[in-house]
């Protein structure tokens, strides 16, 4: 009989234990898309990256369609490769789609904008985005008006 | 001069050769369990170390869960970025105070008692008895109560964090007036299955599980036979888990998130 109930609340316990873990996966990290749908790359040179980091979000008129799996330099050029993983539910981004770099809020994290094109042709997995705007840096601005100011 | 020398040397052969019998009571206690007759026993130990610990467990999380929610409100709504409450809390509390924070109730509530338990068993010469019997101890009295602490620490810190995230949440939301929108979408966003739940939760609480079930089966195993034999090794328990708690959570830490590679 005693047995009986310690069984049960050890079963329970464990049982409470596998729950936390569903709550923690669904409710708090959220099921995430390019593991689900399944992803295709694309690369995107950009002069100054700023602050992207790895897993940064990429999302199309402010919805997220992928993430930032990797930033690499070309030292050659002095441009910044970045690998972006896009859900294979997009796939009919034209090959003259456009990616920025934008600020989220204020004080937010940097993620890559895309912009659909209008040519025929479709970007396919491992292809590159030509059409890009790196990010603006706030320094970089405040130079170039300085050096403005002293000009006129 | 030489007396230091010598004193350095048998301290250090004493700590070698403490460590050795550790190990040997841990390999044979780990390997003493697969046994179908056993499941009760063990059953019986997640009984006593896990579903014993959850009032203090809970209780603890809500209230850090709670706590976590005010102080960062009153922080982050002078910048107007109170919707990133729910982000930080649950960011700290996957990656770090949920395990490290569990340990250490783990290792007061659970661990000691283990150690007390087979230290009075060892007083009391039940250990000695059984081994006449031709029970082994190890595989009777330390191996259930090793695996039930692997099983009870990860289980154990995800109900911690699931409680103290829903606190955070109930005192965010309902009491503070967080948009719930934002505060959950936000926690969505910064939180990676693998990369927080995963590593900070899982991995880091079943190495707290192991280190804290094995030092306080061995310093029960270990102690003086006598009252105040137990009494010394219980405080051993919890002095040594705490400690390697909070210095293996500073590695793992610095392993897993640390930025160089």
């Amino acid at each position: 009989m005693r047995m009986r109930t310690i069984e049960i609340s050890v079963g329970a316990f464990l049982l409470a234990g596998i729950l936390a873990l569903v709550f923690l996966a669904v409710r708090v990290s959220g099921v995430s898309l390019t593991q689900s749908a399944g992803a295709y790359k694309l690369f995107a040179r950009f002069d100054d990256i700023a602050g992207l980091r790895v897993r940064s979000k990429v999302s199309m008129a402010g919805v997220t369609i992928g993430r930032v799996a990797a930033i690499d330099v070309d030292s050659e050029y002095g441009e910044a490769i970045v690998t972006l993983e896009i859900d294979k539910r997009i796939d009919n981004l034209s090959a003259d789609a456009g990616a920025q770099i934008q600020t989220e809020g204020i004080l937010g994290g940097r993620y890559v904008n895309i912009t659909q094109g209008a040519d025929e042709e479709v970007l396919q997995d491992g292809d590159t985005i030509t059409n890009t705007q790196g990010a603006l840096v706030l320094e970089n601005l405040i130079g170039e008006f300085v050096t403005r100011m002293g000009d006129s | 001069m030489l007396r230091l020398l010598r004193l350095i040397g048998q301290r250090t052969l004493e700590w070698l050769e403490t460590l050795g019998r550790a190990g040997i009571v841990w390999l044979w206690a780990i390997f003493g369990l697969p046994r179908r007759g056993d499941l009760a026993l063990f059953t019986k130990q997640i009984f006593q170390i896990g579903v014993l610990s959850l009032p203090i467990i809970v209780l603890s999380a809500f209230s850090i869960g709670g706590v976590l929610a005010l102080q960062g409100y009153t922080q982050l709504a002078r910048i107007g970025a109170e919707e990133s409450v729910g982000l930080g809390v649950a960011l700290v509390l996957l990656r770090e105070l949920g395990p490290v924070v569990t340990g250490l109730l783990f290792a007061g509530r659970a661990g000691s008692a283990v150690t007390a338990e087979i230290g009075l068993m060892k007083a009391t010469d039940q250990l000695s008895g059984m081994e006449m019997m031709g029970v082994d101890p190890l595989r009777r009295i330390v191996a259930p109560r090793l695996w039930g602490g692997f099983i009870a620490m990860p289980t154990l810190t995800l109900i911690f964090n699931t409680v103290a995230i829903w606190a955070a949440a109930l005192a965010g939301i309902d009491w503070l007036g967080i948009d719930p929108g934002g505060f959950w979408a936000g926690m969505e966003d910064a939180v990676e299955l693998w990369e927080d739940v995963g590593k900070g939760t899982i991995v880091k609480s079943v190495v707290f599980g192991v280190i804290i079930s094995w030092i306080s089966v061995f310093q029960g195993y270990d102690c003086q036979p006598t009252a105040e034999g137990i009494g010394n090794a219980t405080t051993r328990t919890v002095v040594y888990s705490s400690v390697a708690v909070l210095a293996v959570d500073f590695l793992l830490t610095l392993v897993m998130y640390g930025e160089f590679k």
